[in-house]
């Protein structure tokens, strides 16, 4: 039996639309760039370094997004800390978690870009000596922790949309893995979208393709699991204008399976085809999710 | 704690006057509404940031056709939960429960992240574009602390808004709905009793809740029954990312 709604719409749009994918791709990098490190070899250290060079960026623009969506941006640090009890941490809100996870994100993701910054030539002693650092026991483990921080904040955005009692949003508990999935997919898209033209990256942008292959795989799993556990509300997310935007995430998901299976198909189509359509994938499949529970 | 307290609104008596709206917005200088012509005498739509009460006017068609539509009328304000969505998921802490065991949002903690809107399965809450926040009936908190009954429930003039010990209010209520059943009333029943944990503004129907467009006990649900299950996709997406990435970047055909 359907979950009938009585609400009214957060108004959440464009800066939450940008920070989601912004989120993902960051968390995506980061979690690229660590898993090439752990069971790669070293002709994959450029292309790990090139994912922390991704994420870094990326991540400094999600708190922004977030600051200017607020009615009362000056408040952003609300979020953490109450001037009157201290820190303020809910571990059943999502946006409680997550505003925090994101902090502490922040710090591994800009060590590991240091530390990748450090691995360059022609960089400053003391940088060489924190990538140095970066490479013991030590480093491994903590670039495994901002890991994990990495995937959560990839796809905590998904929980939070399901942690409410909007339409379609509260109707799935499927978000958080398929944003995570995409989020995956689309990191490895743009990495690979960057590194086209790098010779000495080509072994590794085969291994990139596969992973990407797996991750998108995993989000048709869940996008099918998405439309299951909507039910009635399907009608909702697969109407009008929205059937656009699916289109778009079928193109993003399909196509890079499509060249893969047919290697005809790979010499027709561009190198950067495929990238690209997965990355427009990760843009529409969260404005599908975001608009379309809203309108 | 000062004893919790209650609204128990009674359908049969309201009449539709909107006296509760009047006095609300007077005491909480509540701007006016924009001018919308609706087809109906509700012409207040819903609860918001501007609308603390809203008379809600349910029109039905009926058989008879001397009396073509039956109207059934309900001054609606938010619940206050005593499992409250909005507070549950307030990353801020602006949501907070009263010494009156009522729900109020603090404007100056509150930083418009609109989190509780999304949460509030009433559709109570509503954004104020100038102040920056979520505003919401505050059970006129102010007037609570000087020992003085919220606005709405002073100005009803069929006493349809009835305040008091919400112990008390249950009790008045159930009584009621006694008195309406053995008068051929069958359909009377009590909306408020069980859902969220209670309802601290509960309310006295002739009809199902999903008339009034209240959420029955179906679909009266906390944003954080997701929590889990939400967290645990996740945790299994993971996994298999990681196992689908370690068998596309293992080492091949090297030592390690």
């Amino acid at each position: 039996m359907l979950t009938e709604h009585f609400v009214v719409s957060p108004h959440w749009e464009w800066y939450i639309l940008a920070y989601f994918v912004a989120a993902g791709l960051s968390g995506g990098a980061y979690v690229i760039g660590t898993m090439l490190r752990l069971w790669g070899d070293a002709r994959d250290l450029p292309t790990s370094r090139l994912a922390f060079f991704i994420g870094w960026p990326l991540l400094l623009v999600c708190p922004i997004l977030l600051t200017l969506d607020l009615g009362q941006p000056t408040r952003f640090w609300h979020m953490l800390i109450d001037s009157r009890t201290g820190l303020v941490f809910k571990a059943w809100s999502p946006m409680s978690v997550g505003a925090w996870a994101l902090l502490i994100y922040g710090i591994f993701s800009t060590a590991m870009f240091v530390v990748a910054l450090g691995e360059t030539r022609s960089t400053p002693a003391l940088l060489s000596r924190v990538a140095r650092v970066a490479g013991t026991l030590l480093g491994r483990v903590l670039m495994v922790v901002g890991a994990l921080f990495a995937l959560f904040v990839s796809a905590y955005t998904g929980v939070l949309l399901a942690v409410s009692n909007q339409p379609v949003w509260s109707d799935s508990w499927t978000l958080g893995g398929l944003f995570l999935a995409s989020g995956l997919s689309g990191a490895s898209a743009l990495v690979l979208l960057l590194t086209r033209r790098r010779l000495e990256a080509a072994a590794t942008d085969q291994k990139l393709l596969e992973a990407d292959r797996y991750f998108i795989i995993l989000e048709l799993v869940l996008i099918a699991l998405f439309f299951v556990t909507l039910g009635g509300v399907l009608s909702r997310v697969l109407s009008g204008g929205w059937l656009v935007l699916w289109l778009v995430v079928l193109l993003g998901t399909v196509v890079p399976l499509l060249v893969h299976w047919r290697p005809a198909w790979r010499r027709r189509i561009s190198p950067t085809l495929a990238p690209i359509l997965v990355l427009l994938g990760v843009l529409a499949l969260r404005a599908v999710v975001i608009f379309s529970a809203q309108s | 704690m000062a004893t919790p307290v209650g609204f128990f609104t009674d359908t049969t008596l309201c009449i539709g006057c909107k006296a509760c709206e009047v006095a609300c917005k007077e005491w909480n200088q509540l701007p006016d509404n924009p001018i919308q012509f609706r087809d109906s005498y509700d012409n207040t739509g819903q609860l918001d940031q501007r609308n603390f009460r809203h008379v809600r006017f349910v029109e039905q068609a009926t058989a008879n056709p001397d009396k073509p539509i039956a109207w059934s009328m309900m001054s609606d304000v938010c619940k206050h939960c005593a499992n409250a969505s909005c507070l549950e998921v307030c990353p801020t802490d602006a949501i907070i429960r009263t010494e009156f065991d009522t729900v109020y949002i603090q404007q100056d903690v509150c930083n418009g992240c609109r989190d509780c809107i999304a949460a509030c399965p009433y559709g109570v809450i509503g954004f104020d574009s100038q102040s920056g926040t979520a505003k919401k009936c505050t059970f006129c908190y102010d007037r609570l602390q000087n020992n003085k009954m919220p606005a709405c429930a002073q100005a009803c003039p069929t006493q349809s808004i009835k305040f008091g010990n919400l112990a008390d209010l249950r009790k008045m209520a159930a009584d009621r709905v006694q008195a309406l059943q053995a008068q051929g009333v069958t359909q009377a029943r009590i909306y408020g009793d069980t859902e969220y944990g209670g309802l601290h503004a509960f309310f006295l129907l002739t009809d199902t809740p999903e008339t009034y467009a209240l959420p029955n006990a179906h679909s009266a649900v906390l944003p954080g029954r997701n929590d889990v299950p939400g967290y645990l996709t996740v945790a299994v997406t993971a996994v298999l990312a990681a196992i689908g990435g370690l068998v596309a970047f293992r080492r091949r055909g090297e030592r390690a």
